[in-house]
Formats: C-alpha cells, structure tokens, sequence
C-alpha cells in the first residue's frame, strides 16, 4: 500500500509531462488582458514612487515593491 | 515591486514594452512631514530584444515626523536616487538587472537586483524569479539642518529572494501571486528615533534614551492580486498581502482598484487601501524603567496601526494620436489621502504633564495627502 502511494503520485507526474497543456485562451482571445487597462502597474515610476512612501511608514515590506533605497528616517 | 513590473510587462506577450519618457513631480504632506519630489524616466529599446532604462529621482524632505520633533530636531535634507536597468529577451525569456543607489547626507544605499522571467504553457503563465542584495551605511546627524556634522554608526545588508506566477486564467480574467522573503542584518535602527521610560525625577515624568534593535530581521510577504475586464471597458483590481517577520510584525494590505478609460482620450482610476499591522515584540510606548530589557524599541514604523486610503487618478492623453516622432502623449494627476490610527503609540509632542500623565497621552493619529503629475511620452 505505501509503495503504491508512492507510485501513484510519480505516475500521475509522467503522464502530465508526456501531455503538452494546450492555452484554454487563444491568443486572439486576449485582446481585453492586452488592453492597457489591464497592466497590473501603468506607470512604474508612480507605482515605485507610493511603494516608498508606504515602506517608510509601515513596519511591512516585499511582495508589491521595494524599488529604491534610503532610510524613510525622517 | 521590481518583480512585479516584469511580471506586468512580460505578461501580455514575447515583446519588449514602448519606449517612454516620464517627467514626474511629486509632494507628501502629513504628520509634520513636507516631501517633494522630482523625477526623470526614460526608458529605450537598443534593439527588438534589448532594452535599458534610466531613472532619477530627487526628493526634499523638510520637517520632521512627530518622534523626532518630540525631540526638538527639525530635519532639512534630500535623497538622490539613482536606477539604471537592462532588460534581454530571448525566446520567452526576459532577463532584467537593476542597479540603484540612493544617497542622503546620512544615509547611503546600493541595490542590485536580477531576476528571470519565463512565459509557458502558450504564454498563459509567467514565472519570474529574481534576487536583489542591498548594503546600507547608516549616519546620524549631530550637527543641524544648514550645519551638518554626520556621524557614521553602521552598516546593514539586505538579501531579498523574490518569485511570482502570473497567470491568465480567462478572456477576461488576470491573476498574480507574488512572495518575496528579506533577510536583514547589521544596524537597523533608525538612529533619530528614541525610546522613552518611566523617570519622575524629570519635569516631563519620562526620559529618553537610545533605541536598541536585534540586528538581524527575516521576513515574508505573499501577495495574490486579480484582474478583471468588465464588460463596460473597464478594470477592476483586487489584492491582498500577507506579512510576517521574525521581530513579531503581521501585517495585512487589502487593495481595490477600479479604472475606466472614455474613448481614447481620458483614464479614471479609483482605490482604496486599508492596512493593519501589530507592533513588534521588543516595542514599547513606555518602559517601566531605563534599560528595561536586551532589545528596545519606540519607533512609529513598528507600533500597531492602521491606516487607510483613499485615492484617485486621471490620465489625460493630449496627443492621442501622437506628435513629431512621439506615437502617444498623456499628462496624469494622481491623489491620495492617507488617515494613519496607531493603538500603541501616543502623541508626546502635543501633550504631556500636567494634563495627560506619561502613558495617558492621546494615541496619535494624523492624515497625509500625497499628490503626483507627471508627463508620458511613448515613442
């Protein structure tokens, strides 16, 4: 039984690998995503810009940003 | 942040992003704090595959935050940050490098960051992985705003190992999962900062006395972030961030963004940004006696608090359909209001004896407004 716990999960791993993932969104489907709208950040310098102001002031940091240096002492 | 710009950028397809120039003016005011700043990006494709960019960025700080002025030192200075990036695709993969560095009178900081980013599965999804090592040196200045006369205390170093899935899921469906983990060490005190304690022998009822950190600090945060198309032409945006460190912090960032484009002339972006946190372990509003315990801390950054945002923004494309060499020019207004509540942290600088004994005073709260214009050119 724990030798087929260990085979069955291996076994399941090939086969995905053996299979290519066919995109379930064609790419003529995307033109709402390629939208400007649609970018997760349209204006990196405004973006990094508030990510210093908030990294200054809260005892959190990472994961959204953290472009830049400086202390934030003041 | 500098992940998250990949991610964005490498998301819609095996191209590099325009060319672009930003010309950008900013100003913070809040909590006895006025910041200006001005900064200049361009950012330029060598080739189809090659791309660099350059930033610089100056800002102004005048006064000083409520801790510090609860000391009586008020604070003139100016931060000179300065970023130059590479980025290279090839195939599906675009490889990024940063360099910045960023320099005050007291306080020096170089970052250098590289990250990897890979689109597969027909370009449903992208990974990016990158990692960015920062050395600090951290001064105090004992001399005065016009007369400086640093003090050079420490250094710190910082590792940062970031990763994070972009995923396309429908026509009308993006989302992102970020997780980034810092490893600090070295000096991480902030050195104008003070502790305060209990001592009667003093006409205020308290005395101050130096902050004492751990000097070492591991955190992790994870974002996940969706983005939706509406039927109407328009986005909405939904985030949420973990955060936990080994100083006791944990911290939560709930972010909506709601943007809607008219024609092709005018964006309008609303949000709205609530976040909380904890204080730290060795955190203290007011200690029992000086010297209390190994680590000490009375800094607003790791008091508890929340705070919350309100903000907005306008793009206006005033040469919409472009102008000499330029394909698109927008000017863009954006502003925020920010309302800061501590629950751990009370405002001395306003209130003391004979009113308020030491530990009664009001917590502190205060608002910030923050503004931004700047001017894009894509060519």
């Amino acid at each position: 039984m724990r030798r087929l716990t260990r085979v069955l999960p291996c076994g399941a791993l090939l086969l995905l690998g053996a299979c290519s993932i066919q995109p379930w969104v064609k790419p003529y489907e995307r033109d709402r995503l390629a939208d400007p709208i649609m970018a997760w950040d349209r204006d990196a310098i405004s973006a990094a810009y508030l990510d210093h102001i908030r990294e200054s002031r809260e005892g959190s940091h990472g994961a959204t940003g953290g472009a830049g240096g400086g202390c934030g002492c003041n | 942040m500098i992940a998250a710009v990949v991610l964005a950028r490498t998301a819609a397809a095996d191209v590099l992003p325009d060319d672009r120039a930003d010309i950008f003016y900013s100003k913070y005011s809040g909590g006895g704090m006025n910041i200006t700043g001005e900064s200049v990006l361009v950012r330029k494709k060598i080739t189809e595959n090659l791309a660099v960019e350059a930033n610089y960025f100056i800002d102004k700080v005048s006064g000083a935050s409520v801790d510090v002025l609860s000391q009586a030192s008020v604070i003139k200075d100016e931060r000179k940050q300065k970023t130059v990036s590479v980025e290279y695709l090839h195939d599906k993969t675009t490889y990024s490098a940063s360099f910045i560095t960023s320099v005050e009178r007291d306080y020096i900081s170089d970052t250098s960051h590289i990250s990897l980013s890979q689109d597969m599965f027909g370009d449903l999804t992208t990974v990016t992985l990158g990692f960015s090592r920062t050395g600090d040196k951290v001064g105090e200045n004992n001399g005065t705003a016009f007369v400086p006369k640093v003090a050079w205390l420490g250094h710190a170093d910082t590792r940062s190992y970031d990763g994070g899935i972009s995923q396309i899921l429908t026509k009308n469906l993006i989302a992102g999962i970020n997780l980034e983990v810092v490893a600090d060490s070295g000096y991480l005190a902030n050195p104008y900062r003070s502790v305060r304690f209990l001592d009667t022998q003093t006409p205020k009822g308290y005395g101050l006395a130096s902050q004492v950190y751990p000097d070492t600090r591991t955190s992790t945060a994870v974002q996940v972030q969706a983005k939706y198309y509406l039927p109407w032409r328009a986005a909405v945006t939904g985030s949420y961030r973990f955060f936990r460190d080994t100083w006791g912090i944990v911290g939560h960032t709930l972010e909506l963004d709601y943007t809607h484009p008219f024609g092709k002339t005018w964006i309008l972006e609303g949000r709205a940004r609530y976040y909380r946190q904890n204080s730290a372990t060795f955190y203290s509003d007011l200690f029992q006696e000086a010297a209390q315990q190994n680590f000490e801390a009375r800094d607003q950054n790791l008091a508890g608090q929340n705070n919350t945002t309100i903000g907005g923004k306008v793009t206006w494309a005033f040469r919409p359909d472009g102008w000499l060499f330029f394909k698109r020019m927008t000017a863009t207004f954006d502003v925020e209001r920010i309302r800061f509540d501590y629950t751990d942290f009370r405002d001395i600088k306003d209130y003391g004896l004979p009113e308020y004994s030491p530990g009664a005073e009001p917590l502190y709260q205060f608002n910030a407004m923050v503004y931004q214009i700047f001017v894009s050119a894509f060519f």
